[in-house]
C-alpha cells in the first residue's frame, strides 16, 4: 500500500515538473514530439527501483523519492558565484565550456580559444533551429532506461561538439557543470562527434557553488567516435554532499577507433554513472576505468555495459572503490559479445576496499557471450586493508592514517595510471589526494 | 642504564600464552643473539617489542631508554629508534621503494621534531647506502619489494636500517632464504651498522649467521622464556647438542 502511494506520489511530482517546465524546454515541432514520446516512456516506468534488474542496487524510489522541479534560469548573481567554482575546477590548458544550473554560460566559457576544426554549439541553439527530425532524434537518443528518457524529455541545454575529420585537438575540452541552487533539478545533454581519425580529450566536471544543496543532476552524453578516431573521456563528479547525480553515456566506437573512459565520483549523496558503449566497428578498442571515493552515507553506483557488436574488438575495464563510514558502492559491469563477434578480447576487474565495518560494496559482473572464439574474463574482490601491510608501514614510522593513505593511494593508482594524458592523470590524482587529506 | 629492559613479560594471542615471564636486558653497543626451537616465542618477542597489534600483554613491562614501550604505537616506537627487520618483508605494488623510504624517513624525522630531508639530500643518502649494499638504482624505482628475490628483500630491510639509523635493531631470521653470497652481503651491511650507541637483537635458528655477525651474548629461548644466556660459545654448544636439553628443563 505504502509502495503504491509512493509510486503515485513520484508520478504526480514528475507530472507537475514536466508540465511546469514545458515553456522552458527548447525546440518545437519534431523536437517537441520526441520530448513528449520520451516523457511518455519515462512515465510508463517511473523512477527506477529495485525490481528493475539494472537498478537493483540503486533504488531511486527509496533513495531520492521524487524528481525535483527544474532549476530556475541562472541570474547574474548565480553566474558570478559559478565563476568562482569554475576557476577552482579548471584544468590547466583546457578549453572550458560551462553549464550553470543546466544552461550554457558563454560568458564563463572559452569559446574564443577553441581550435580550428572544432564546432561547438549549445544544445538549445541546435534544438531551436532544428527542423530536421533526424538531427533531433540523434541528439535526443534514448534507450530503454527511464532516466535517459527523462533526460531527453527535460534537457534544457548542453553542448553539441563536432570535431572535424583528421583533427587532433592539442588542448583538452573541459565541460564544467555548476549547480548554484537548492532543491532543484538540472537536466543537461551533450552530443559529441569525432570525425574519421580525429582525436580529443574531453573532461567533464560536476561541481557546485557554496551554499548549493539538495539539487539533482540528470546528465546524458551521446558520443560517436568515428573510424580510426580516438576519444579520451574523463568525468569527475564532485557534487555537494547532499546532491544527486545520475549521468548516462551512450557511446558508439567506429572501426580501429579508440575510447578511453575514466570516471571518478567523490561527492554527492546518491550518484550513478551508467555508460553504454558499443564497439561498432572492427578493431576498435575500449579502455574503461574509474575510481569511486565514498564516505559518510554516500551511495555511488558505476554501471558499464560494453557491447561487442563486431569481431576483433578489445575492451579492458579496471574499477576501484574505496568505501569508508556507512558508504555504499555499487559496480555493475556487463559485457555482451554478439553472435559473430569473434576474436573479442574483454577483461573486467573490479576491486572494493572497505575501510569500515559498516561500509558496503555490491559488485555484479555479467558476461553474455554469444560467440565461440573469444577471450573474456572478469574478477571481483572486496576486502579491508591488509593488516600486515599496515603494520609494516607503521613499524617504519608512518601513523595509522598515513599508512592507510599510502595503501589507498597505491590501490587507486592501479586505475588512475590508465589515464594516458599526463596532466589529466595528475589532475585526477590531485582530486583523490584531496579526498585522502580530508580523511585525516 | 640498559637500552632495552624486558621484565617478566607475559604475552598471549587469543587464549594461548606464548611468552611466559621473559626477561631480557640489552645494553647499547651490544649484539644479542636469540636462538631457540620453532614455536619458542622468538618472533612474538620481536613483534611485541615493535608494536604489532593483536597480542595481549597480561603482565610485565618493556622499557626502552627508560620509557614504557608498551604504551606507544608502532610508529612512535619507530620514531624513538626501534627497528624490526621483518622475516617476511611485505610487497606493496603501486608504492615505489624510493617513495616509501622518503615517506617513512620523513615521518620519523617529523615525529622527532627534526627537519625533513630535502629531496637531493635524501636521494644522495639513499644512493650511497644502496651502493654499499649492492642494490641497483633501478630496484628503488619499482614497487616496494615487488618482484624482489628473497635476498633483495632482505637487503632492502638492511637499507632501511642504515637509512633510519635506529638505536635498537631487531633482525628476525634475516638469514632465512639467503644463499651464501647474499648472507655475506647482508651480514656485512649489519656489521657496518654496529656502533657503541646501537644495540642489535639477532633472531636465528642457525649458527651460520653468527659466524658472520659475532654476538656478545647468546640467549636460548624455549616455551616463552629465556632458558640460558652465555657468550658466543653457547651457539656452538647448541649446534652440538640441540635444543632438547632446554625443552626438558621447562
Amino acid at each position: 500500500m505504502k509502495q503504491i502511494a509512493a509510486k503515485a506520489a513520484a508520478g504526480r511530482a514528475i507530472d507537475n515538473v514536466f508540465a511546469a517546465a514545458h515553456g522552458r524546454l527548447p525546440g518545437s515541432g519534431p523536437v517537441a514530439h520526441i520530448r513528449a514520446r520520451a516523457f511518455e516512456a519515462y512515465e510508463r516506468a517511473g523512477l527506477p527501483h529495485r525490481r528493475i534488474e539494472a537498478w537493483r542496487y540503486t533504488d531511486l524510489r527509496a533513495l531520492i523519492g521524487a524528481v525535483l522541479p527544474l532549476a530556475p534560469q541562472p541570474d547574474a548573481v548565480a553566474l558570478v558565484r559559478a565563476a568562482a567554482s569554475v576557476k577552482q575546477a579548471a584544468v590547466d590548458q583546457a578549453v572550458k565550456l560551462v553549464l550553470v544550473d543546466g544552461i550554457f554560460a558563454p560568458e564563463l566559457s572559452d569559446v574564443g580559444r577553441l581550435e580550428n576544426g572544432v564546432d561547438v554549439r549549445s544544445l538549445r541553439e541546435v534544438l531551436e533551429n532544428s527542423t530536421d527530425s533526424a538531427i533531433a532524434s540523434l541528439v535526443l537518443s534514448t534507450t530503454t532506461d527511464a532516466m535517459i528518457s527523462l533526460n531527453a524529455a527535460m534537457a534544457t541545454d548542453g553542448l553539441v561538439i563536432t570535431i572535424a575529420e583528421g583533427k587532433a585537438l592539442k588542448r583538452p575540452i573541459q565541460i564544467v557543470h555548476v549547480a548554484t541552487g537548492s532543491l532543484a533539478s538540472n537536466f543537461t545533454r551533450s552530443y559529441l562527434q569525432l570525425g574519421h581519425g580525429a582525436y580529443a580529450a574531453v573532461l567533464e566536471s560536476f561541481v557546485s557553488t557554496e551554499g548549493a544543496s539538495g539539487y539533482q543532476i540528470n546528465d546524458a552524453t551521446i558520443a560517436l567516435v568515428g573510424d580510426e578516431a580516438s576519444l579520451s573521456h574523463i568525468r569527475l563528479a564532485a557534487d555537494a554532499a547532499d546532491a544527486v547525480n545520475i549521468s548516462s553515456g551512450i557511446i558508439a566506437v567506429g572501426a580501429r577507433a579508440k575510447l578511453d573512459l575514466f570516471s571518478m565520483t567523490c561527492g554527492g549523496s546518491v550518484s550513478r554513472y551508467q555508460g553504454f558503449v558499443t564497439l561498432a566497428g572492427e578493431g576498435s578498442k575500449l579502455s574503461a576505468n574509474g575510481v569511486n571515493l565514498i564516505r559518510h552515507k554516500q551511495h555511488v553506483d558505476t554501471t558499464i555495459v560494453v557491447d561487442h557488436a563486431v569481431p576483433h574488438c578489445t575492451s579492458g575495464e579496471k574499477f576501484r572503490a574505496v568505501i569508508d563510514d556507512c558508504g555504499c558502492s555499487v559496480f555493475q559491469g556487463r559485457i555482451v559479445v554478439r553472435p559473430g563477434a569473434q576474436k573479442t578480447d574483454a577483461t573486467l576487474t573490479t576491486r572494493a576496499l572497505l575501510l569500515s565495518d559498516e561500509a558496503e560494496a555490491d559488485n555484479k559482473p555479467e558476461l553474455e557471450i554469444l560467440a565461440d572464439d573469444v577471450t573474456c574474463g572478469h574478477g571481483s574482490t572486496s576486502g579491508a586493508l591488509d593488516g600486515t601491510l599496515v603494520f609494516y608501514l607503521r613499524a617504519r614510522g608512518l601513523s595509522e592514517k598515513d599508512a592507510q593513505a599510502l595503501l589507498i593511494r597505491a590501490f587507486l593508482g592501479e586505475a588512475i595510471e590508465e589515464i594516458a594524458t599526463e596532466n589529466l592523470r595528475d589532475f585526477v590524482t590531485a582530486q583523490a589526494e584531496h579526498w585522502l587529506q580530508a580523511r585525516r | 642504564m640498559a637500552l632495552l629492559e624486558v621484565r617478566d613479560l607475559h604475552v598471549g594471542i587469543e587464549d594461548c600464552e606464548i611468552l611466559r615471564g621473559l626477561d631480557l636486558t640489552v645494553n647499547a653497543g651490544e649484539v644479542h643473539a636469540i636462538m631457540g626451537p620453532n614455536g619458542s616465542g622468538k618472533s612474538t618477542l620481536s613483534r611485541v617489542i615493535s608494536g604489532k597489534p593483536g597480542y595481549q600483554v597480561s603482565a610485565g613491562q618493556i622499557l626502552f631508554k627508560d620509557e614504557d614501550l608498551l604504551a606507544m604505537e608502532a610508529d612512535e616506537r619507530a620514531a624513538k629508534g626501534v627497528f624490526l627487520a621483518f622475516q617476511y618483508p611485505v610487497e606493496i605494488p603501486g608504492v615505489t621503494t624510493m617513495n616509501f623510504l622518503r615517506a617513512a624517513l620523513n615521518a620519523q624525522r617529523k615525529a622527532r621534531a627534526q627537519m625533513e630531508f630535502s629531496t637531493p639530500d635524501f636521494m644522495k643518502r639513499v644512493r650511497e647506502v644502496a651502493k654499499s649494499l649492492n642494490i641497483p638504482q633501478g630496484m628503488l624505482k619499482r614497487g616496494l619489494n615487488v618482484g624482489y628475490s628473497g635476498g633483495e628483500k632482505k637487503r632492502n630491510e638492511i637499507l632501511q636500517m642504515a637509512l633510519f639509523e635506529p638505536s635498537l635493531c631487531i633482525l628476525d631470521e634475516i638469514d632465512s632464504g639467503l644463499d651464501i653470497d647474499a648472507l655475506r652481503i647482508v651480514a656485512g651491511g649489519i656489521n657496518a651498522l654496529r656502533s657503541p650507541e646501537r644495540a642489535m637483537i639477532v633472531i636465528t635458528h642457525y649458527r651460520r649467521l653468527l659466524d658472520h655477525i659475532v654476538p656478545d651474548v647468546v640467549h636460548v629461548m624455549s616455551k616463552g622464556q629465556v632458558r640460558k644466556s652465555g657468550g658466543k660459545e653457547l651457539a656452538l654448544e647448541l649446534e652440538a647438542r640441540g635444543y632438547a636439553q632446554f625443552e626438558d628443563a621447562a
